[in-house]
């Protein structure tokens, strides 16, 4: 096995308070890996630590062997670190097919080229559209983002990552807003996805998280308490009290 | 990645394909656009008295659409923009008080010398709110003012350069005294530049100046180098605003400190927002309206026209967000729903 995301003793504080505490994580190549822990844990603090949106205080990121904890957001981006977002990031104005052709268009490289419309660049129309056709999405192609409904725009923030081709796929609480019986579509999308993109997934609802998961690391006021499968983190005293404490009190 | 589901089945490829065919005629000039770059040569033979003004229409024109390609597309606004128009008014002035008349050469090195001061300015603007934009530009182009008042022997400071010698434009086309060779060029210029934009804004690049507009922060997560592409507008902006500065001064063969003032770059925000934003035909149908509108105005009460600048602007503001052009898109837009949602041949 070979870890192609990795933290070496990542830590981040924000004044006094330590939001993440000397977290050694290891994402192993094609893993269905989740992140799991109680609210205020540091989860998504984690996430921005590997994409690059924060900087730790201290530790390593390392993708791929490649040391990239001084490398910037879009670069890791490029390099196929990709993330999607917990509370919607998308692009109100612009439609559906728009904002993905965009996206590829990035990937390909096309961004610094001014003269051609992107209307006009085949390759990344056609890939924008074959990725709307697979996640359900092109009978909305023309339709303005903001005029979508909740769970529809959650398949456009997958379609804009898809989109840049991700190696390593940070999943913040995909199904987060979306009634359960969209999120179970949601699922069926994230679990079709090919074994060559690497998946860490940061989910609430633990239902989802044991259908899905096969390596899950649980993680408590900022640290790594654990990491397992499913069936071991299910059982595991300390992770059912810090659950059952956080819902009772 | 045609793992990524089931292989894609020969009908849906089709439907892929059809569906594609709108997008891919969406940069297609429309109609009405055709029918908008009528104007300027019907202009030209309806006003035959009034060129002077219809000049300054379109470097105003010019002026507005180098504001929008960094306030309208990348979303940065800016209180100071006449600092570039007035370096490239300068350049033109100077060039031409050392014989260097010739008008081409001039907006290539007016474009130059503003594209610079661009360049180096636009790192002030990257970490910035909209606030600190505002005040930042602003103080730009107050020190380069003050600069340009304080160094009268090199710009002859208040009372500028008067009596620019500029060159027949290709060594054929004297500016005459009627300034109809002045709004030819000005048009011309006007034309080829905005061909520019449109195709600017339609790329990839100006995509990713929308989807920066509209949400910076995701757009790292899309592989882009967020501050790389503000500079490069912000510099493109610039160089644009040096040409229309250019042609200002080569078809008044004049520059005053004026060129360099707060109102100008204040008239030219509230020139592209009365037209609307984000569009290219924004800032041109603001300039047309904004400069015939003083022109009358101002002949009908010369003290006071700013007073029905004033209750357009409010009026604007409270009734008619997105300029001009916005409404009039959001009346076009609810009229087509309206004509959907009627029963196909009803005959209620």
């Amino acid at each position: 096995m070979n870890a192609v995301l990795q933290t070496h003793g990542l830590v981040r504080t924000f004044g006094g308070f330590v939001a993440t505490d000397h977290v050694d994580l290891a994402v192993q190549a094609g893993a269905r890996h989740a992140l799991i822990g109680p609210n205020g844990a540091g989860k998504t603090t984690l996430i921005n630590l590997l994409t690059g949106y924060l900087a730790p205080t201290e530790g390593r990121v390392t993708l791929m062997g490649e040391d990239v904890t001084r490398m910037p957001q879009h670069a890791r981006c490029r390099k196929g670190l990709v993330r999607t977002f917990q509370i919607n990031q998308l692009f109100g104005d612009m439609t559906v097919l728009e904002s993905v052709a965009m996206s590829v268009s990035e990937r390909l490289g096309l961004g610094a080229s001014w003269f051609k419309p992107l209307a006009a660049c085949g390759e990344a129309v056609d890939e924008a559209a074959v990725i709307l056709q697979r996640l359900g999405l092109l009978s909305d192609a023309y339709e303005t983002t903001r005029n979508l409904a909740y769970g529809r725009q959650r398949l456009i923030e997958i379609a804009l990552a898809l989109a840049q081709h991700p190696k390593v796929l940070l999943l913040d609480e995909p199904a987060a807003g979306v009634p359960t019986s969209e999120s179970r579509e949601l699922f069926e999308v994230i679990a079709q996805l090919p074994r060559d993109v690497t998946i860490l997934l940061i989910e609430h609802d633990m239902d989802l998280v044991f259908r899905f998961a096969e390596r899950i690391s649980v993680l408590v006021s900022g640290a790594l308490l654990l990491e397992d499968t499913p069936e071991v983190i299910a059982n595991h005293p300390r992770v059912r009290e810090v659950y059952l404490g956080e819902a009772h009190g | 990645m045609t793992s990524l589901a089931s292989p894609v089945a020969a009908d849906s490829a089709t439907a892929i394909h059809d569906s594609l065919r709108r997008f891919r005629r969406s940069a297609d000039w429309k109609p009405l656009e055709y029918l908008f770059w009528c104007l300027p040569v019907a202009a030209y033979f309806l006003f035959p008295g009034n060129y002077l003004l219809l000049s300054q229409i379109a470097v105003t024109s010019l002026f507005a659409l180098s504001l929008d390609l960094i306030f309208g597309y990348a979303g940065i606004i800016s209180l100071g923009h006449a600092a570039f128009f007035g370096v490239g008014a300068y350049t033109v002035g100077l060039l031409g008080m050392r014989g260097m008349g010739d008008p081409l050469t001039g907006l290539v090195l007016a474009a130059l010398f503003a594209a610079i001061l661009g360049f180096f300015s636009s790192f002030l603007l990257l970490r910035g709110s909209d606030l600190a934009r505002l005040m930042v530009t602003l103080g730009v182009a107050l020190m380069l003012y003050e600069l340009a008042n304080k160094f009268s022997g090199i710009t002859g400071g208040v009372d500028g350069i008067p009596g620019i010698e500029i060159k027949p434009v290709l060594g054929l086309f004297e500016f005459d005294l009627y300034g109809r060779t002045g709004y030819i060029y000005a048009v011309v210029v006007l034309f080829v530049l905005f061909w520019i934009a449109r195709r600017i804004v339609h790329s990839p690049f100006g995509q990713s100046l929308r989807g920066i507009q509209m949400n910076a922060q995701r757009m790292p997560a899309l592989s882009v180098p967020v501050n790389r592409r503000l500079v490069a507008v912000y510099t493109l902006g610039a160089a644009y605003a040096g040409v229309a500065g250019a042609v200002l001064a080569q078809t008044n063969q004049f520059v005053s400190l004026s060129v360099l003032g707060f109102e100008n770059s204040a008239d030219l925000l509230l020139i592209l927002i009365l037209g609307g934003t984000g569009r290219l035909y924004g800032g041109l149908i603001g300039a047309i309206v904004f400069i015939v509108a003083k022109h009358f105005l101002s002949d009908l009460n010369p003290q006071y026209w700013q007073f029905w600048l004033g209750l357009a602007l409010v009026l604007l503001v409270m009734y008619a967000r997105g300029g001009i052009l916005g409404t009039a898109s959001k009346w076009l837009e609810k009229r087509r729903q309206r004509a959907q949602s009627r029963p196909v041949g009803g005959a209620a």
